[in-house]
């Protein structure tokens, strides 16, 4: 139907990527590093063998499920930027309520510790719905209040309420809660590796989402009240409902994420367990054109920067931060590529430059030739 | 302790909070007054407090140490108003849409501090910040001589810019252009004024004012770097421009609501009334939320053409 939208949209993102590569070569040039030696070992280094195959994997799980839900209320008009927060919600939630009930079998323990997670990182993220459904408080603002905001009560539980008592009598005093009870982790996929369960968790989500939002009417209703709120309005959809409603989803899959990360890789809440999926979150979720399609090979991709990203700051000492300046990079320049593909106007001056201009040069060309 | 004597302490603390979040908020109210709504602010705080601390210490040991710290200031404004082009670039030029392009922007500084910082310092190190200018005379009168007139040269100078920014926006030619491309741009655009130009310029000056708030940051009130020096105090600054209802009396008047916050929170802890630490870091972000829901009904002040890029070429 429309590949050639597909195969445009695509070239696009190959720009805008080759862009913010150049963008982020000019900083790394800056500090001294050797653009092409950091972006070698970015790439290449985290797939040089088995395990580290595995922990890409691992680190796209988070970012496949924050996506599809920052995707999710994206596409129904409301922007999250919370889901930093609802992640740690989401690990509080799944830790508290696996370690609730430690001799439950099972097929009762994981996936209540998992919906505990999810239902946690919901209502924060609903908070923020609703108060831009009922009060217009900017849910960009509401949500990266809500996020310092969560960053406060998770350290305080984790130093508190939560603090593993071994840690006081004979622990360093490190602050983590007490392991999960075994039968509430999920299950390893290849022996000897971290890559767990939750990543077939995350592609069958991927699926869902793909099938809600453009499967159903429900999905059908969200995507219309992000499109064009008024003309959703005139159509019958009550339009602060369907926010609510993805804020609720967005958050539930952050929530998942978080418990995802407790029940799959730590077992246990652990400081900074997070480490930034919330905001990567979003740029794969951009990067993936907001479309679950495009957010599974993203997210990979992005695990992919997470770890090289790591392995530079022990090679070639290029700091960790320098992803986010690659992520705020590729922010930038993918909505820059988004508002021009959407104006005809702006496309068609600029063909008709990159015509005058390369016509010009043919013609300086064919100048120097006679 | 009297209470005298406790209110005064809370203000004497308060005056020096509130300097980054009212220099920022100024700035940020130029860019609302434009139409353009930067949440990058958060980002270009931090740039501006790296530089505006790199300069001085990398300074330290040269002939140029005295002009360290104006030094620093000027990089400060220098990269806050190239980050204030960067993003009008992408939201005017390129007309992205402004919320996400924000947080973009507020990644990349972010981020580009850290960076710069691990690599050039690497650990906590201290500057000698700009010292307290004690004003003759007037830092003598009882109570206000405290509270007021006995602070460094950046928080006169952001009290003074509050008149200064309140007469740029109502009484020059160049406030009622900024007002008009915000409040209606096609109508402006008809009587010639250029609606890019002004976003550009609207969108340089908040960025500098940005970067200068950062630099207040490191220089004056923590004398360091860290990467979390800013702590989301950008944000907080966007909302203080709802709360102010795009006036600058109005954005100081938030801003000293919100730095007594902060310093009754911090004397509490000092006269040893004890509640979690982390609740008290806590209660800004909350304050703000509580703030926005509150000045809903302010929305109707602001300019009606905040978020929307304009563009001349289309038709309706």
């Amino acid at each position: 139907m429309n590949r050639n939208k597909v195969l445009y949209s695509g070239a696009i993102i190959l720009a805008v990527t080759l862009i913010a590569a150049l963008l982020v070569a000019l900083v790394l040039f800056s500090i001294g590093a050797s653009p092409l030696a950091t972006y070698k070992t970015i790439l290449t280094g985290p797939l040089s063998d088995l395990f580290g195959v595995t922990e890409v994997l691992v680190r796209s799980v988070p970012l496949m499920l924050v996506a599809l839900g920052i995707a999710i209320s994206f596409r129904s008009g409301i922007l999250n930027i919370g889901a930093e927060g609802q992640i740690q919600m989401g690990v509080i939630a799944s830790t508290a309520m696996a370690l609730a009930m430690p001799h439950a079998p099972k097929a009762i323990l994981l996936p209540a510790a998992l919906m505990a997670g999810a239902l946690a990182g919901a209502v924060w993220g609903g908070i923020a719905g609703w108060l831009k459904a009922k009060l217009q408080v900017n849910e960009i603002l509401s949500t990266v209040m809500l996020n310092y905001i969560a960053a406060q009560v998770y350290t305080f539980l984790l130093r508190g309420p939560m603090l593993d008592p071994n840690e006081l009598e004979t622990g360093s005093g490190t602050p983590q809660s007490m392991r999960l009870p075994e039968l509430a982790f999920l299950d390893t996929l290849v022996p000897g590796t971290r890559i767990h369960m939750g990543l077939i968790l995350a592609l069958v989500a991927a699926l869902l989402v793909w099938m809600l939002l453009w499967k159903t009417t429900l999905g059908y209703r969200m995507r219309t009240a992000g499109a064009g709120a008024k003309a959703a309005r005139y159509a019958g959809i009550p339009v602060e409902r369907y926010l609510i409603v993805a804020m609720l989803m967005a958050g539930g899959f952050a929530g998942l994420a978080g418990a995802v990360e407790v029940s799959g890789v730590h077992h246990r809440a652990i400081e900074g367990i997070s480490s930034g999926y919330g905001f990567a979150g979003i740029v794969v979720a951009l990067f993936g054109a907001l479309h679950p399609g495009g957010i599974v090979p993203s997210a990979v991709f992005f695990g992919i920067l997470l770890i090289g990203a790591d392995m530079t700051q022990r090679s070639a000492s290029v700091p960790a931060n320098m992803v986010l300046v690659l992520q705020g990079v590729i922010i930038l320049s993918i909505v820059s590529a988004q508002s021009f593909l959407r104006n005809p106007y702006a496309q068609e001056r600029f063909f008709r430059w990159f015509g005058r201009f390369s016509s010009s040069a043919r013609k300086a060309g064919k100048g120097v030739q006679s | 302790m009297s209470a005298g004597l406790m209110i005064y302490n809370v203000l004497c603390l308060a005056v020096p909070f509130s300097v980054a979040l009212l220099l920022a908020a100024l700035g940020e109210n130029f860019n609302q007054r434009a139409g353009v709504f930067n949440l990058g602010c958060d980002g270009i705080m931090c740039m501006g407090a790296f530089l505006g601390f790199m300069v001085p210490f990398s300074l330290k040991a040269t002939p140029w140490a005295a002009y360290g710290n104006l030094l620093g200031i000027g990089a400060a404004l220098a990269v806050g108003a190239a980050m204030g082009v960067v993003f009008a670039l992408v939201t005017v030029t390129f007309r992205a849409s402004q919320g996400i392009a924000g947080i973009g922007l507020q990644m990349l500084g972010w981020g580009l501090a850290g960076t710069l910082f691990r690599h050039f310092v690497g650990g906590v190190t201290g500057v000698e910040g700009m010292a307290a200018i004690a004003i003759p005379g007037l830092s003598k009168i009882p109570f206000l001589g405290g509270v007021l007139f006995n602070h460094n040269a950046l928080t006169y100078t952001a009290l003074l810019l509050v008149p200064a920014c309140w007469f740029l926006l109502y009484k020059t030619p160049w406030g009622l252009k900024v007002r008009a491309v915000g409040t209606h741009p096609r109508a402006a655009d008809t009587m010639g004024i250029h609606v890019d130009r002004i976003r550009y310029q609207a969108l340089m000056l908040g960025g500098a004012m940005a970067g200068l708030a950062g630099a207040y940051l490191s220089l004056c009130q923590a004398k360091m770097f860290s990467d979390d020096l800013v702590a989301g105090r950008g944000f907080i600054a966007v909302a203080l421009v709802y709360f102010g209802r795009w006036s600058p009396l109005g954005i100081l008047g938030g801003a000293l609501l919100f730095s007594i916050a902060q310093s009754f929170q911090l004397s509490m802890q000092v006269w040893g009334i004890k509640f979690p630490y982390e609740f008290a870091v806590m209660l800004p972000y909350v304050l703000v939320i509580v703030v926005l829901a509150l000045a809903r009904k302010a929305r109707q002040l602001g300019p009606t053409d905040l978020g929307k890029p304009y563009n001349r070429e289309m038709r309706f």
